[in-house]
């Protein structure tokens, strides 16, 4: 369609005036979040699964005290490593008061596989009440809800990204302080990642808050990390089937369409030339 | 020449062919997720097994227990019982002869669903012409091992697949 | 078309057959050999059968959606995961309903735009045109309810915000007060609204499906066009439909099939926003509210004009403007191949375009190059989306001089085949 040489020139001409044009400078003040790598990462991204592990220990040692995970059952567990029956240990962990006894009366039982994570709060006001005004998010579908992705990969947020960065980014020394001329609420911490900076949820991490069962040194950074791996797994868990899926489907679909290129060839071959008309009859 | 023709000719005919399988493959592929989609996703099957702690039932009573949406009879057969079952094992009244070995991992538990194999109604623990489960609907009478012995149900009532775990644990499913 | 062949069955049981219901008949003679078509037509011609297939897609995948969905506002949300977590293959059918919905306003956007280009709305083919344009309003009508059914934040606000559209209409008498209640069936968009958003985006498909037959049927009176413009009625200008553009679209809809799968397994939730992953919360507005992309130059210019009644009467002549251009384009030569100065104008309108639906993801008061603000451009883009229509189409069609036409497409085979 594009033959014209006028039409090429204008058509090059107006997209540099748009790129120009929207050369905007963004007005957000938060940092935008470092690149970390991850295993999960690209088209054979595969779970990295000790670091899951150890994320799942920081959110039950750590986050769970606040921040519920509604939509991930235990039996899910199964799928970043762990056996039938360290499952039912993790989800035996937990009590649930959800049967009646034989007056009628709520009882308490221990969790099973088919269980879900259990809120730390009865109901949004109890966790908001708890927290200062605030609502810990819950941890299902996080990581997505704060991944932005544009065509342009530098301007990208990744949502595990997000995590890191907001893990590590309060300032060390005095995290309650904020930069000179910016007014912090009480009640309120400074976080360079956090859109507004001012955030609710008082430094989470410190070095060696937990003790790694496979002898990984926990650092702020590291804990953070494997957070962000263990969330990233908690919203997206059919992230490697999809990726495995999608490699099969597009080998199949090259081969496939390469067949009807050729079919399609065959068949045009004589049409495209014109080979069937005759030019004394047109 | 018409070597060459059918050279030409074979080599078209194969393409087509693996085109048309290569596409019948494609929406066969395609088909499946749609048809899978129905059956029992992760969450169902999670709860297609449950685990029954046995020393909450006594000595001479049944418990009943849901499972994928059907009564499970789990009963605490005494000696007699047992003695009782395995003596009808050879009965002439046996409507599907099965002997009571065969029905039990356990003689003193038994454990099985609580369908009638009539038509699908619960049957009463305890009662009956031979101490064992009675079906109210249409007067099935089943032994103390779960056998069909009068009436009109065909079969005897299945027994579930359990393991167990313990001595006082078993899964059923 | 008097290179139509007629249906012969081939076997006594077929012969039976469609002496009762002449249905293989009736699909030989709209989609197989009976239907001849030009023989010059380009990989453009292939998005309205893509089109097609993407509805089926919808249609098939949405259905079975629906027997693990719940309508419901406090289940919605978590439905929607538990496909994605726990129904077999469910996360596969949720990205590609969800992406697929973008992917058939992409391939209508090409199929519109193929139209544009080559006079596809000229006479005799204005009903084919306008058909097409319903289709069009129900699509987004169907996308716009079927984005709310997620029920995540952006779902919620994004129904909130063009539902009170139609406050816009207050002015008019007994109706206007309760037309928004009307819609919503409560004071705000809660349970009522999810329900019937439900329901209309269950059945708006299948109306669909209906004014696709009669656009199928319209195609079918005087046939397609072609990238030279000129009817094809020589003897050598037409070529039976079956095999060759079974062949050609087999080829299409397969490289498309591919394109679709880089955004189900490798990108599900580019085209989306992150906020849906957020739960509806009727007490907070996401600081920033977006349509989908594929509304985005028709939010651009909704927020373009400053009066809230003349910005919804501007967003809707946008589309319904498309309606008038059988007339307001009075060129006798219908492809712009023949028509430089068209095609200049028609790039310009697609560059336009394109920059309005960059602008509709902006905040109005973003500052742009020179110093303008979103808003200040979105009005010039405005104001020159309107001005393509009502004065540069009028005007350059009746006056540009057009370049020589071929006398028949057979002609123009061999011509090219001579140079080439």
């Amino acid at each position: 369609m594009i033959n014209n040489i006028a039409i090429k020139g204008l058509l090059a001409s107006t997209l540099t005036v748009l790129l120009f044009i929207s050369n905007a400078n963004a007005a957000g003040e938060a940092k935008h979040p470092e690149r970390n790598t991850y295993s999960s990462a690209g088209v054979l991204g595969k779970f990295d699964i000790p670091s899951i592990q150890r994320g799942l220990q920081v959110y039950v040692e750590v986050c769970a005290a606040c921040h519920s995970m509604d939509l991930v059952a235990f039996r899910a567990l199964e799928e970043i490593g762990y056996n039938e029956d360290e499952v039912k240990a993790i989800a035996a962990e937990y009590e649930y008061e959800d049967l009646l006894d034989d007056d009628g009366e709520l009882m308490f039982r221990s969790g099973i596989p088919a269980d879900y994570f259990p809120s730390p709060f009865i109901n949004d006001k109890q966790a908001r009440s708890a927290n200062g005004g605030a609502l810990p998010p819950d941890f299902s579908t996080l990581v997505k809800a704060r991944e932005h992705l544009s065509f342009l990969p530098w301007a990208s947020t990744y949502g595990e990204d997000y995590v890191v960065a907001l893990m590590t980014g309060y300032h060390e020394e005095v995290p309650s302080t904020a930069p000179e001329g910016f007014e912090l609420a009480s009640g309120l911490y400074y976080n360079d990642y956090y859109e507004g900076n001012a955030i609710a949820m008082a430094p989470p991490l410190f070095d060696d808050m937990v003790e790694y069962a496979d002898g990984t040194p926990a650092t702020m950074h590291q804990m953070g990390y494997d957070v962000a791996n263990f969330m990233s797994w908690a919203s997206d868990p059919t992230m490697q089937e999809r990726k495995e899926m999608g490699l099969v489907v597009m080998l199949y679909m090259i081969v496939f369409v390469t067949l009807l290129y050729f079919t399609n060839k065959r068949i045009w071959r004589k049409i495209k030339k014109g080979e069937d008309i005759d030019p004394t009859k047109l | 020449m018409t070597t060459n023709n059918d050279v030409a000719e074979e080599r078209r005919n194969f393409l087509y062919i693996a085109t048309g399988a290569a596409g019948v493959i494609a929406a066969g592929a395609a088909v499946w997720p749609l048809i899978n989609q129905m059956n029992p996703s992760k969450d169902v099957l999670a709860l297609s097994s449950i685990e029954v702690n046995l020393t909450n039932i006594p000595e001479g009573q049944s418990a009943v227990f849901l499972w994928r949406g059907n009564p499970i009879f789990v009963r605490h057969r005494t000696a007699s019982e047992i003695a009782e079952a395995q003596a009808a094992d050879n009965a002439d009244d046996l409507i599907d002869p099965e002997v009571d070995a065969d029905r039990v991992q356990r003689p003193e538990w038994l454990v099985m669903s609580g369908v009638c194999t009539h038509l699908g109604c619960v049957p009463l623990d305890q009662q009956g012409d031979f101490g064992g489960w009675f079906c109210p609907c249409h007067g099935s009478h089943y032994d103390i091992s779960g056998r069909i012995r009068k009436g009109p149900a065909p079969l005897n009532l299945p027994i579930v697949e359990y393991v167990f775990l313990d001595n006082t644990t078993i899964r059923i499913g | 078309m008097s290179s139509d062949k007629k249906y012969v069955p081939s076997s006594p049981t077929a012969k039976w057959v469609e002496d009762r219901l002449p249905l293989m008949g009736l699909i030989y003679s709209s989609l197989g050999s009976g239907f001849s078509a030009p023989r010059n037509l380009n990989y453009m011609w292939n998005f309205g059968v893509l089109a097609g297939f993407m509805l089926v897609v919808q249609i098939v995948t949405g259905i079975v959606l629906a027997m693990h969905y719940i309508p419901h506002i406090d289940f919605a949300f978590d439905s929607v995961q538990h496909i994605r977590r726990d129904v077999n293959y469910g996360w596969l059918l949720q990205a590609i309903h969800a992406n697929g919905a973008s992917m058939f306003f992409m391939v209508v956007y090409v199929h519109i735009l193929r139209g544009f280009y080559f006079g596809s709305y000229k006479s005799p083919r204005e009903i084919l045109w306008f058909l097409g344009i319903i289709i069009y309003l129900i699509m987004m009508a169907t996308g716009f309810m079927g984005y709310v059914l997620p029920w995540g934040q952006m779902s919620f606000w994004g129904a909130k915000v063009i539902t009170n559209l139609f406050s816009a209409f207050d002015f008019i008498p007994f109706i206007g007060d309760g037309i928004v209640e009307w819609l919503w069936g409560g004071f705000a968009v809660g349970q009522p609204t999810l329900n019937r958003f439900y329901s209309l985006h269950y059945l708006l498909p299948f109306v669909l499906v209906g004014v696709v037959i009669l656009h199928i049927w319209a195609l079918h009176i005087p046939g397609s066009t072609n990238p030279l413009g000129i009817d094809a009625d020589g003897p050598y200008d037409k070529i039976p439909f079956h095999p060759y553009y079974t062949a050609k679209d087999a080829f299409g809809l397969g490289v498309f099939v591919i394109f679709f799968s880089i955004f189900v397994f490798y990108m599900p939730d580019f085209l989306g926003h992150p906020d849906n992953y957020i739960k509806a919360d009727p007490l907070v507005t996401p600081a920033h509210i977006v349509p989908e992309w594929y509304y985005l130059p028709f939010y651009a210019i909704l927020r373009a004009i400053p009066d809230k009644l003349l910005g919804v009467v501007a967003m809707f002549s946008s589309i319904l403007i498309l309606f008038a251009m059988p007339w307001l384009d009075g060129a006798r030569v219908r492809s712009m191949r023949f028509r430089p100065l068209s095609q200049f104008f028609f790039w310009i309108f697609v560059v336009n375009t394109l920059f309005l639906g960059y602008l509709g993801q902006l905040s109005p008061d973003d500052i742009l190059g020179f110093g303008w603000t979103a808003l200040t451009y979105a009005q010039i883009s405005t104001f020159l989306y309107f001005a393509h229509f009502l004065l540069v189409m009028p005007l350059v069609s009746r006056m540009e001089t057009t370049k020589p036409v071929p006398i028949s497409i057979a002609a123009a085979v061999l011509d090219a085949n001579k140079k080439g």
